[in-house]
């Protein structure tokens, strides 16, 4: 079972839910930010994409006090898989669940475009499904996903090969001329040490159906199976 | 009491917010403009306490919510009986 976190602001959450329910066919609930617990039976949590608590003060800073979330640290803990999407990223950040934080963009610019990833680890729950280095596309919608972290901290996700995706050139290459936020490294998603938690900036639940055109994103959902 | 914090992003951390003010000065003319960096103001009222309460409190409110410690340094300041305290 799927559970879909759904906090005041969160717009991808019914995304999430379609792609899980509707096109891979596995059983998905929401789960209301206010509860403090998650059902036994759950064994993915996503926290969507959207605006929590309106981006106030920081995209994310607020929602980390949502009750679900000492829920999720919990489940977390104990191995449960989480992923988290745009918002969900920013919110695993702030949540200290994820290392580092997502600054505005550097152009400023909300950047709504398709985008070429690298899939630089692919031995993760979530990731098994794709070659490793292969290059997918993914949507990205976001004014603040320039992921940011201290010298140190990206030198201990290098090495514990914590960098999940980069943005690139359709070929593959990551240069700066293929970094379409700023982001250290060209970071679009990491993970944590433990390999159970996702944060990435693209959504693959936009892109999950031949009727959208591209079905990159559904082999997360996919690679994740019948959890 | 009345307390001001300022959160600003830190020295080493990129500001494009600030410099695309600087552009934007320097195209008004003002070409004395060295750098703009910007930050957030918020005030906060609190009950009356001492120096030494009122610091502890504020530092923890910076700390777990109203600065990002990874990217912003953060400062306030407060009034108790006419005297100032900064930190």
């Amino acid at each position: 079972m799927y559970g879909v976190v759904v906090f005041p602001g969160s717009n991808c959450d019914h995304d999430c839910y379609h792609v899980i329910k509707h096109v891979t066919k596995k059983p998905a609930q929401f789960i209301w930010h206010k509860q403090d617990s998650i059902d036994k039976n759950i064994k993915t949590i996503i926290l969507p994409g959207g605006f929590s608590y309106g981006d106030y003060l920081r995209s994310g800073a607020l929602a980390q006090f949502s009750p679900i979330i000492k829920a999720v640290k919990k489940f977390a803990q104990s191995g449960g898989l989480v992923i988290g999407i745009c918002n969900g990223f920013q919110i695993l950040c702030e949540a200290h669940m994820l290392p580092g934080v997502l600054m505005r963009n550097k152009s400023l610019k909300f950047i709504c475009k398709n985008l070429p990833l690298k899939v630089v680890n692919n031995k993760l729950p979530f990731t098994k499904g794709y070659k490793e280095n292969q290059v997918i596309t993914l949507p990205i919608a976001h004014a603040d996903g320039n992921y940011y972290a201290e010298k140190e901290t990206i030198a201990e996700l290098e090495k514990y090969n914590q960098i999940v995706f980069r943005y690139c050139s359709p070929d593959g290459e990551i240069t700066d001329q293929f970094n379409p936020n700023g982001s250290i490294g060209n970071i679009a998603g990491i993970t944590n040490r433990d390999g159970n938690v996702l944060g990435m900036m693209p959504h693959p639940e936009r892109c999950a159906e031949e009727l959208l055109g591209n079905t990159d994103g559904k082999i997360i959902f996919e690679s994740l199976g019948n959890n | 009491m009345k307390v001001k914090i300022y959160t600003k992003l830190k020295e080493s951390v990129l500001d494009p917010q600030g410099q695309a003010v600087t552009g934007g000065l320097k195209n008004l003319g003002f070409n004395t403009i060295k750098s703009v960096r910007i930050g957030k103001v918020i005030d906060i009222v609190l009950d009356d306490m001492s120096a030494l309460e009122a610091q502890s409190q504020i530092k923890k409110m910076c700390e777990q919510l109203l600065a990002n410690t990874v990217i912003e340094d953060y400062n306030f300041t407060f009034e108790i009986e006419g005297k100032s305290y900064s930190f």
